[in-house]
């Protein structure tokens, strides 16, 4: 094989691979692992019927819905109806093509072989564009089922995914400056030569992305647009077959988007921990540490949707626009300030990484305080 | 005083006064047909909403998907055979109906029911309050998105519930008392394990009260949710945990002590604000309350008769009576007129979810409709009463 049709087949492979087979494993994973682990949350066992230990619910749950019969109400808007799904999964999936699973691995043949479809040199950017196309699966799905309470779901989704794409750019730009490069690869070779995860100086810019990241998904507690005890499912209330199955694969595979780009830019993507301490920890592959660090924000949802209670619509957008939005700008702030300090060696990204910590632990320590007295108080 | 708000006529609308809209742009007002299909109305209650956004400009509940002529049936049947219809009214609150009932026919025949059984009734009583609060509390917790708490609640509901099966073979209708008594006594073995199970209870309501007390989405989605005050309690006649969520000592158990309640020792916990949160609060108290209520009557428990002296065949003579007790609810009374037959004349219910529900258009008022999933929940409605 000449190099450049080997680099055609090695493209097509790693797109069947990473765009379409990792997702669709990694969803039957999750939505097991979701159900399972929440029912042991819950005190109770979860789905355990299907295969061992009930691992193959995912498979039922897909066959179930792909032989359901496909309905679309008569007076639904046909082509608008059909687009919604479409749009929800197209744009998640085309996401993923953008992600470095991992560092090169050497193939047979000679060959070098980075685990990621496209690196490109406006990746962030081009993200977040793509991601927000999905807003309008929703939008579409909701109004064009001439269902009230899916128009509700779709008006919804419009006003909480378009408000929290602001705060989440504005978090991103903070990880811009400190890498100095949009794309993703580069992002996380920078954190490997700095040997400084973005996390520490970029805390605050982390929990503005993962909050405004579960809003994008429409998960607990940001749930709004499908709010089953409000508006019974919302704008997916007259989907059903295949349809949902792809408002499904959307929502999870968002997920796991918001997942793996929080990995990259703030958890050193496929970087072991811990290079100096524990060198050997080097020694496993580095799609594993991101498939891991990835399983470890999965679960996070997971335990949001245990435990939280949903927000509702005017206080979701308080929370957006006079909370995240004014805290992502002082961040950035600060950031290009302790970056003005010391460009080369990140120095003055490290001071602030100490400094977050500290205020981290002390918030955490003073809130566990606040919460036992409160709590003793009312019992 | 607020103006009042009456639901109006849904059989008989007025005309619409408001010109048709010329387009589309025009609309600022939906109608929203919440249930009676739907998730968070706790059964087949139809509310009809107008909206604006999501901004509820009017909500009228629509009642009566689940009238089943009870009130009629009872003309048909003997005193006794009314027993198990007033189960079907609050059907997570059996034992607090049939005690209802048998309270007025026992005040109609003046009849004295034994102590055994006044305590017997009284701890069935309180584990039925458990019960109905624990249902309240899960299925509330669920409709703001909270769905934990409602497994936790339901397997301590489902212990009760093995309690009452094991006491007298039902689990939800439970027919347990008679005019004049009870129909079973104890079993040692009942009480010992009602007693474990008491004991360890308020560590469940920790667990609860973990989860959702100190929540700060909790808090926002509940504080300052459907205010209503005291004074306006009183005129819409709302009992039970929502008047004295408003700050009104108001129980019955206290109010009017009935069977053994004046010489028990508790607390009847109120809140300040009279809003949702505080509602919460104050079930969440009296639950505990309950636990100590039961505890009491298990220590109090002395061998003895359960069953008072009743005639054979129940003919009252002809008169009109009103006994009620606080049920989980509130205020559940009956209200009997006889007329020296074996039947009654004419039984009324005063239900506590009815009367609670109206309260709904005038909670409502301004709020989203998520914050009226909220309302349902916290005014805790179960449509057997209602439309009865």
């Amino acid at each position: 094989m000449t190099p450049a049709r080997a680099d055609i087949v090695f493209t097509i492979a790693k797109i069947l691979i990473l765009v379409n087979l990792v997702p669709a494993v990694i969803g039957f994973v999750i939505v097991y692992a979701e159900r399972r682990i929440m029912g042991f949350m819950q005190g109770r066992l979860g789905p355990n019927r299907v295969g061992p230990q009930g691992i193959l619910q995912g498979l039922a749950d897909l066959l179930k819905l792909v032989t359901k019969e496909d309905l679309t109400p008569t007076r639904a808007e046909k082509v608008s109806h059909f687009l919604g799904p479409v749009l929800s999964v197209i744009p998640a999936l085309t996401a993923l093509a953008l992600i470095p699973f991992g560092a090169a691995i050497r193939v047979p043949g000679g060959y070098e072989v980075p685990l990621w479809v496209a690196d490109i040199n406006v990746g962030l950017l081009f993200l977040l564009g793509v991601t927000s196309i999905g807003v309008y699966g929703i939008i579409l799905g909701g109004w064009a089922s001439n269902n009230k309470f899916s128009l509700l779901g779709g008006l919804r989704s419009a006003a909480q995914l378009v408000s929290y794409e602001v705060p989440m750019g504005l978090a991103i730009v903070a990880v811009l400056m400190m890498s100095r490069s949009m794309s993703l690869v580069e992002i996380v070779r920078m954190q490997d030569r700095l040997h400084l995860w973005f996390i520490f100086p970029g805390l605050v810019s982390f929990f503005i992305y993962f909050v405004a990241g579960v809003a994008e998904t429409n998960r607990n507690p940001f749930d709004l647009p499908e709010a089953e005890s409000e508006l019974v499912s919302g704008f997916n209330t007259e989907y059903s077959g295949i349809k949902f199955a792809f408002y499904f694969l959307g929502e999870y595979t968002a997920m796991i988007v918001v997942s793996s780009v929080a990995v990259t830019l703030f958890f050193g993507g496929w970087l072991a921990p811990f290079p100096h301490l524990l060198p050997f920890l080097g020694a496993v592959p580095g799609v594993v540490w991101f498939l891991g660090k990835v399983a470890v924000f999965l679960f996070g949802y997971i335990w949001f949707r245990s435990t939280f209670p949903r927000y509702r619509f005017d206080q979701l957008m308080n929370l957006g626009w006079k909370w995240l939005i004014p805290m992502a700008l002082v961040n950035m702030m600060i950031v290009a300030g302790c970056l003005l300090a010391d460009v080369s060696a990140g120095r003055g990204l490290r001071a602030l990484g100490w400094v977050l910590t500290g205020i981290f632990v002390i918030l955490l320590l003073l809130s566990k305080l606040r919460r036992r007295l409160t709590l003793a108080e009312a019992r | 005083m607020t103006e009042r708000v009456f639901p109006g006529d849904l059989h008989n609308p007025p005309p619409r006064t408001v010109a048709a809209p010329k387009t589309l742009f025009d609309v600022t007002e939906m109608e929203l047909n919440f249930g009676p299909q739907h998730p968070s109305t706790h059964g087949v209650l139809r509310i009809v909403l107008k909206v604006d956004g999501e901004k509820i400009i009017e909500a009228i509940p629509d009642v009566g998907y689940l009238h089943r002529g009870t009130e009629k049936l009872f003309e048909s049947e003997t005193y006794p055979m009314a027993i198990p219809h007033t189960d079907r009214l609050d059907y997570v609150a059996a034992a607090t109906n049939n005690h209802a009932y048998c309270l007025t026919v026992e005040k109609l025949l003046a009849v004295e029911v034994p102590r055994r059984a006044q305590l017997i009734r009284v701890i069935l009583d309180e584990l039925q309050r458990l019960s109905s609060h624990l249902v309240w509390l899960g299925t509330s917790g669920i409709d703001l998105g909270a769905v934990t708490p409602f497994w936790y609640c339901f397997r301590e509901r489902e212990q009760i519930l093995d309690f009452f099966e094991e006491y007298c073979g039902a689990r939800l209708t439970l027919n347990c008392m008679r005019i004049g008594g009870l129909p079973f006594d104890l079993t040692p073995s009942w009480a010992e394990k009602v007693s474990e199970f008491i004991d360890d209870f308020p560590s469940r309501v920790d667990d609860y009260e973990t989860l959702l007390t100190d929540n700060r989405i909790w808090k926002k989605r509940t504080v300052g949710v459907g205010v209503i005050s005291a004074e306006e309690c009183v005129e819409w006649g709302l009992t039970g945990p929502i008047i004295r969520g408003s700050g009104l000592e108001w129980d019955l158990r206290r109010a009017q002590p009935y069977e053994c309640y004046e010489e028990l020792d508790f607390i009847v916990p109120t809140g300040k604000n009279g809003d949702t949160y505080d509602r919460y609060l104050v079930r969440v108290a009296e639950m505990r309350q309950s636990a100590k209520i039961v505890r009491q009557c298990l220590d109090r428990l002395e061998p003895g008769e359960i069953r008072g002296k009743v005639p054979r065949v129940i003919k009252p003579v002809a008169e009109e009576i009103y006994a009620s007790v606080e049920s989980p609810k509130g205020e559940l009374g009956f209200y009997l007129v006889s007329n020296g037959t074996n039947k009654p004349y004419r039984l009324h219910v005063r239900p506590p979810s009815f009367i609670n529900l109206q309260a709904l258009p005038r909670l409502a008022r301004g709020h989203l409709v998520s914050d009226l999933v909220a309302l349902i929940g916290t005014i805790d409605i179960v449509l057997g009463e209602v439309d009865r």
